[in-house]
């Protein structure tokens, strides 16, 4: 099935939820509302010409750097029909307060996992998950490492840490510590 | 590290007799650190006598923010990352990864470069089937296969080091092409090294496939079906020994793999047994897709010649200002590609491996996000040991090739 | 000839040059470098040539720690504990770059070089090192074992 005959269908039966679609590269792509992902992803996978029974990825993007944004973050949910060989993306706006969006394990249990780590990665909450806790970080971990804002060094150590064998490592360390209490606006040590 | 923790109510449990007999239930924590869990896989098991009750799965000891990293480094720096993913078969990333820019960027490569990652991926197909397998006879106790396996590994290796110079991490593709051709008398060597491996796969066959110990411990233990298999969104080995013949090299056929000839594999069992044996098979077809693709390697150019993604000559470069400036451009900038996602997926050694690509038209992506496979095998794992025997739990995490930089990023 | 000591550094220089060739090792493997270390430990390149062939998984048995990988924040602890588990003497290998010094996952999950939580007594480079580099490694660990080493720093003597 191509993909704009993929778009089409999906926009005759949903109409106004369908928020907007693109075919780049060969994927058809449907942005929908939070509210109608669940029946979305259910008429995919249910649909007898459709069928796309293979839920692949569920993942995110931090829009807040890119040049034009309206909401903070994107959900992004990829499904491969194996009858048909298409790959449909579906993609939900999800707000910078309190993200959350319905949760998809009723109807690809395969989600499980990966909505965990949009959990864990962005912070975006998943309604009606079963077990939605951390997977790849701990829980003594503060932040969500893929936002945009969250600095790609700034660790959280479970143990103590010695003082390095390396002189320069040390003073590096130190002098980059310093720099986030500084951006945090927190007085130095 | 075992450890036993205060139990909750006692369970009864009933003996052939008829009797009834409380029994508590015991909680131990199986990993990280167990030469079976390959380090860092934690599972809490609560087991009833021998027999597991419930799991819980605790993964990301290993997770090191490939992510993020890639969301710093240009579109050719990313490329020692994806490496590291799934580091027993690197090379399959590395061609995933600039397929996905590519498609991006609209760029076909010229045939011979596709043809030239059919081969590296193949090789590396190999090898990492060889170490799975290798892995999970070792822990069952069949250590004489580790040892042949690791050998004909080694031969594979061989080859490898020879093309991309490394044996490990070879970071071997470029965006628009690959990093140099192949050496002289390549042909040789492979045809060598292939005889080799498939005699050691043929001894490790006749050692293996047919033995008592080994066929217990694996027929008949894990068994997925294909519904389920689906549901847990496995792809690969996993989900062909189910019955499914669903392979993105005949699915979605990329680089050269439409003009080769190869069978999918594909058992009925679902269980370990059945994805011992795919793999098994799966490792012959790789040799005769090899075999194929090196008879009909075309000439011509390794890299397209569109010097907005390519390199320059080193002649260019250290004669001429405008070969100097191409080179710092691209090295400084990176290779820019315009705004857009795309999402691009190759068979790789565990199943389905993707890239989602985010590009915001700087020579930096915004977000590269990999589809690994591992991880739906990994969430598939507690499901299919509950209520199995404890020991049933080493050939069914064997059989999954739990590949931790995979999994966890 | 027994007042300066002498029966005692000849003991020593004896159950050192026993124990080198002895080394019980527990590999804390978790990431690529675990190919290499197989491959090491394989046929091909045969560490047993060196008397380290036999792997420990528990820490009581072994006496040195081969930490093979990165070694993320959240396994940490683990690594701790297993090192503060084994018996004395005990020594600590970082086997390639992850281990020695964080490598290039200069990030929030990776701790920058397992001498940040203990004690490391030889860095073998590379990433992964090939197996002729960890095998250097392990002479050089036997070395000092043995007690063939300098100051600080570590070096092997090379004369004597």
């Amino acid at each position: 099935m191509a993909p704009e005959e993929l778009i089409e269908t999906i926009r005759e039966r949903f109409g106004d939820a369908v928020l907007g679609s693109h075919t780049a590269h060969g994927d058809a792509t449907v942005v929908v509302t939070p509210e109608e992902l669940r029946n979305v992803c259910q008429f995919a996978r249910d649909e007898p010409q459709l069928r796309f029974e293979l839920l692949l990825d569920v993942t995110a993007v931090d829009l807040s750097k890119l040049p034009e944004w309206e909401t903070r973050f994107e959900l992004v949910v990829h499904l491969r029909s194996i009858e048909n060989v298409a790959i449909l993306r579906i993609k939900v706006p999800v707000g910078e307060e309190d993200p959350r969006v319905p949760s998809v394990t009723k109807i690809y249990p395969a989600a499980n996992w990966f909505e965990r780590e949009v959990y864990d990665m962005f912070g975006i909450e998943f309604d009606g998950h079963p077990d939605l806790r951390r997977i790849l970080l701990y829980d003594e971990f503060e932040g969500h490492p893929l936002r945009k804002d969250y600095p790609f060094d700034r660790q959280h150590p479970l143990v103590p840490l010695r003082e390095a064998w390396t002189p320069g490592i040390a003073w590096k360390l130190e002098e980059r510590w310093g720099q986030y209490a500084r951006d945090r606006g927190e007085p130095p040590a | 590290m075992l450890e036993i923790v205060e139990n909750r109510q006692p369970d009864v449990h009933q003996t052939p007799a008829g009797d009834e007999i409380p029994v508590d239930m015991m909680t131990i924590q199986m990993g990280p650190s167990h030469p079976a869990m390959h380090g860092v896989v934690r599972i809490d098991l609560k087991l009833d006598g021998e027999t597991v009750v419930d799991s819980d799965v605790h993964i990301g000891y290993m997770h090191r923010g490939f992510e993020k990293m890639s969301e710093l480094s240009t579109y050719n720096q990313v490329l020692p990352y994806t490496d590291r993913l799934n580091y027993v078969s690197p090379l399959i990333n590395n061609v995933g990864y600039v397929l996905a820019v590519e498609k991006l960027l609209d760029l076909e490569v010229p045939r011979r470069c596709q043809y030239l990652r059919v081969i590296v991926s193949e090789i590396s197909r190999i090898s990492d089937h060889l170490t799975c397998l290798a892995a999970m006879a070792m822990e069952l106790g069949a250590f004489t296969v580790f040892l042949w396996f690791i050998k004909a590994r080694e031969y594979l290796w061989d080859l490898i080091e020879e093309v991309t110079g490394a044996r490990l991490t070879t970071s071997y593709t470029r965006i628009g092409g690959v990093a140099h051709d192949l050496p002289k008398g390549f042909a040789g060597q492979l045809s060598k090294a292939l005889k080799d491996t498939a005699d050691c796969i043929d001894e490790v066959d006749g050692l293996l496939s047919k033995n008592r110990i080994f066929y217990d411990r694996t027929r008949n233990v894990g068994v997925v079906s294909r519904d389920r298999a689906l549901s847990h969104g496995w792809t690969g080995p996993c989900l062909r020994a189910a019955g499914e013949a669903y392979d993105v090299r005949k699915a979605v056929p990329y680089s050269a793999y439409d003009e080769l000839d190869f069978e999918i594999p594909t058992c009925k069992e679902g269980d370990a047994y059945a994805r011992y044996a795919v793999r098994m098979e799966e490792m012959r077809q790789s040799i005769r897709i090899l075999k194929q693709a090196m008879a009909g390697l075309p000439e011509g150019e390794v890299r397209v010649g569109d010097h907005r993604v390519t390199l320059p000559e080193k002649e260019q470069v250290y004669h001429s200002i405008e070969g100097l400036m191409n080179h710092f451009k691209l090295i400084i900038e990176g290779v820019r590609v315009p705004p857009g996602e795309a999402y691009h997926a190759v068979e790789g050694a565990n199943g389905e491996l993707g890239f989602y690509i985010v590009a915001d038209g700087t020579g930096k992506p915004y977000r590269c996000h990999a589809r690994s496979p591992g991880l739906a095998l990994a969430q598939g794992l507690s499901p299919t040991i509950n209520g199995s025997m404890l020991a049933d739990i080493i050939p069914v995490f064997g059989s999954l090739n739990y590949i931790a930089g995979e999994v966890e990023r | 000839m027994f007042d300066g000591g002498f029966l005692t550094t000849q003991l020593d220089k004896v159950i050192g040059w026993s124990r080198k060739y002895s080394l019980f090792q527990y590999p804390f493997v978790t990431a690529c470098c675990g190919m290499e270390f197989m491959s090491t430990a394989c046929s091909h390149y045969d560490i047993s040539r060196f008397g380290a062939e036999i792997p420990r998984f528990s820490p009581r048995q072994a006496d040195v720690l081969f930490v093979v990988g990165t070694i993320s924040h959240k396994l940490s602890p683990v690594l701790k504990r297993v090192y503060d588990q084994m018996c004395n003497p005990k020594w600590v290998v970082a086997f390639g770059a992850c281990a020695s010094t964080g490598g290039f996952y200069d990030n929030y999950a990776t701790v920058m070089g397992i001498d940040r939580i203990l004690p490391v007594d030889i860095y073998i480079a590379g990433c992964p090192p090939r197996p002729e580099a960890v095998l250097d490694g392990l002479l050089q660990l036997q070395a000092k074992v043995e007690g063939r080493t300098t100051g600080e720093s570590g070096l092997v003597q090379t004369s004597g």
